[in-house]
């Protein structure tokens, strides 16, 4: 079974470089990069049940042990990022596929795009499996070269200005990353993840702080956590709507997982946790205020993934089982709910020319389809019941009212008002892009309307073209996913649970790398 | 741990000249700084690898405490291969920005110059950025 573990790394590389010898094909550059991401996602179901019923599995690379050897390790949590993120990709793959068909691929360099989205793919499973610091930065640069080359696709003035500003951003990231590795090398001697765990527990505490609000920072710009979120809603809005869904539903919460990572097994000291919990607070409350002053959806969406991730942070920063398990939970629906409202937003893009909400209208008679596949992840996204973003919330308050104090109550408090917040930017598109008339568009006054501030530069409407029915069908799909996840909640929910327990403490994980001792010496 | 002097002094002025560059508008100069801090970054790490010793080779006569330590080289080298693939990249980057506006500067985002002024941009009002309407420099056109 370990064996399978390399396989989701293997797969896309090979896969990538399959795509690329294939660039006059596009045919077949299709059908390549559909088989790997879909073997992936077989894998990584394989994957899920293999580590929920049989325990984690540990790869030791080339037959090296470790600390001496690079350890792949996939326990609950990673699997599970696993099968979602393999659904997510596979799911983007489709729309875009659908889309390229439909617009002849003149926009875009398309021998190009389905290489670097393998690589992505890569990358991310990369950082998933990584059981070592330093391989887990590399995984984070491969993902980020790639969405370098994604978002700025095609090179047109806008996106290359967007581009920037990401590119910078993460670079500065990576090297914060690349240092804070370094003076962890220098603190302990290693950078596997389980020795580092054991020895960190000997540096005073001091130093400790210090390198870990360095990795923090670092995570922190990568997952746009709140006051390191400035860069995402400028850069994520101007890429190709595929893109964007990739990347809100994916690359934030690999920032996400790694600070799941740092703050269970690197850092398992409590120290952070309520500084960690004001900027939960800071990021939930600041993301949804600059939702709902905007006009734009896709802008929008990207202020709702700030906000939410303030969800994710505060699950972590309680610093107990139940909260890590809801974080999981609220990551999981959170990746599906995020990337369907994207790929919707392309939808309504194609439909209406345009995602600006004062210039949408009658959306809902011209095409009821793309109404029910808005409207269902927005209910879901806002957190109403039955949906999976309910139950997410509602386990995360209950972790927070369990550990009692006066500020996870305060956090209790803004989380359900960030969730109305949410609700009611969400329901602006419905009611103006959906439900108001066609007609009624030109000089309509509205409360609504009031204050929001148009996207600039692109309020020029582009031509309305017909929808293909494959992107119809990705988003759809996307739909039944988020929906099962309502049905099959109880055994999913078991699962993050029970991937929460594995992370209480970091002695499960050292156990796994290291199962006859000797992380100490 | 014992640490050259020389090479800490070193990496302290290359962030300090990386970090001024980055914060530049030019793409070029972060391409400079980016450059720079990179290379400060790889003198840490190995800064990190502690006294310097003989070459990390097992032979006759050659006692593991004499050695240097080869982690962190190898741990540059990796370092070293991912900045020069995107340094290329950013270079690439900054052609195709120089062929499309003739310029090498980045604008601001017009939504947030339109947001400083105070403006609310509605339906129908021309929202792109005017050129006098930043706090920083003019942009050439």
């Amino acid at each position: 079974m370990t064996a399978l573990v390399p396989l989701v790394v293997l797969i896309p590389l090979l896969g990538a470089a399959t795509a690329l010898t294939l660039g006059r094909r596009p045919r077949a550059q299709r059908i390549v990069t559909v088989l790997s991401l879909t073997v992936v996602l077989a894998i990584g179901a394989v994957l899920v049940w293999a580590v929920d019923t049989q325990g984690a599995l540990v790869m030791e690379v080339g037959g090296w042990a470790a600390p001496f050897g690079i350890v792949l390790v996939v326990d609950r949590l990673s699997a599970l990022m696993i099968v979602v993120s393999a659904l997510v990709l596979l799911a983007v793959l489709v729309f875009s596929i659908g889309q390229g068909l439909a617009d002849g691929d003149e926009e875009t360099p398309v021998s190009i795009y389905f290489p670097t989205y393998q690589i992505l793919a890569a990358g991310v499973f990369t950082a998933f499996v990584a059981g070592d610091l330093f391989n887990l930065y590399v995984g984070f640069e491969i993902l980020l070269v790639s969405s370098y080359v994604l978002i700025t696709l095609g090179g047109t003035e806008p996106r290359i200005r967007a581009g920037v500003t990401y590119i910078v951003v993460s670079l500065v990231s990576s090297m914060i990353f690349l240092a804070s590795i370094a003076m962890i090398y220098g603190a302990v001697g290693t950078v596997n993840i389980a020795q580092i765990s054991v020895r960190m527990a000997e540096i005073p505490v001091d130093v400790q702080i210090i390198l870990h609000i360095m990795l923090l920072v670092a995570f922190g710009i990568k997952a746009a956590v709140f006051p390191l979120s400035f860069w995402l809603p400028d850069s994520y809005p101007t890429a190709p709507a595929p893109v964007t869904a990739v990347f809100a539903g994916l690359l934030t919460k690999v920032g996400v997982y790694a600070i799941i990572r740092t703050e269970t097994v690197i850092f398992p000291g409590t120290e952070l946790n309520p500084a960690l919990m004001i900027v939960a607070l800071l990021t939930m409350v600041v993301g949804v205020l600059g939702a709902v002053s905007q006009a734009d959806i896709k802008r929008m969406l990207s202020f709702t993934l700030v906000s939410h991730i303030g969800y994710m942070i505060l699950g972590v920063s309680l610093g107990s089982a139940i909260g890590t398990a809801a974080a999981i939970y609220y990551i999981v629906h959170h990746i599906i709910v995020q990337t369907t409202l994207f790929l919707a937003a392309g939808l309504i893009e194609r439909q209406g020319g345009t995602t600006s909400i004062t210039k949408l209208g009658g959306l809902l008679k011209a095409s009821p389809v793309i109404a029910v596949l808005f409207f269902i992840p927005a209910l879901n996204l806002g957190g109403i019941p039955p949906f999976s973003g309910f139950i997410g919330k509602v386990a995360l308050f209950q972790a927070s009212a369990e550990q009692g104090t006066a500020l996870a109550f305060v956090l209790i408090g803004a989380g359900a008002l960030v969730s109305l917040l949410t609700l009611y930017a969400l329901i602006r598109v419905w009611n103006m892009a959906f439900w108001r008339p066609a007609e009624d568009v030109e000089g309509y006054e509205s409360t609504m309307l009031d204050n929001v501030s148009e996207a600039p530069g692109r309020t020029a409407v582009k031509e309305k073209r017909a929808i293909p029915r494959l992107m119809t069908a990705a988003t759809a799909g996307m739909v039944a996913a988020s929906v099962a996840l309502t049905v099959f909640a109880g055994p999913l929910y078991d699962v993050s649970a029970r991937a929460g327990d594995n992370l209480e403490g970091p002695g499960q994980y050292v156990e796994l790398v290291f199962p006859n001792g000797g992380a100490d010496d | 741990m014992s640490v050259s002097l020389v090479l800490v002094i070193v990496m302290a002025v290359l962030y300090a000249c990386g970090v001024y560059l980055m914060l530049e508008r030019s793409m070029t100069k972060v391409l400079l700084g980016f450059l720079l801090v990179g290379n400060a970054t790889n003198l840490l790490i190995i800064t990190m690898a502690g006294k310097a010793g003989l070459a990390p080779i097992v032979s006759e006569g050659v006692a593991p405490e004499e050695m240097t330590d080869p982690l962190p080289e190898a741990l540059i080298l990796t370092a070293i291969v991912i900045t020069f693939g995107v340094s290329a990249f950013l270079l690439a980057l900054i052609y195709r920005s120089w062929r499309l506006g003739k310029e090498d500067s980045l604008g601001d985002d017009a939504d947030d110059v339109a947001m400083r002024g105070g403006a609310v941009t509605m339906q129908g009002e021309d929202t792109d950025a005017l050129p006098g309407d930043t706090e920083f420099e003019e942009r050439p056109s």
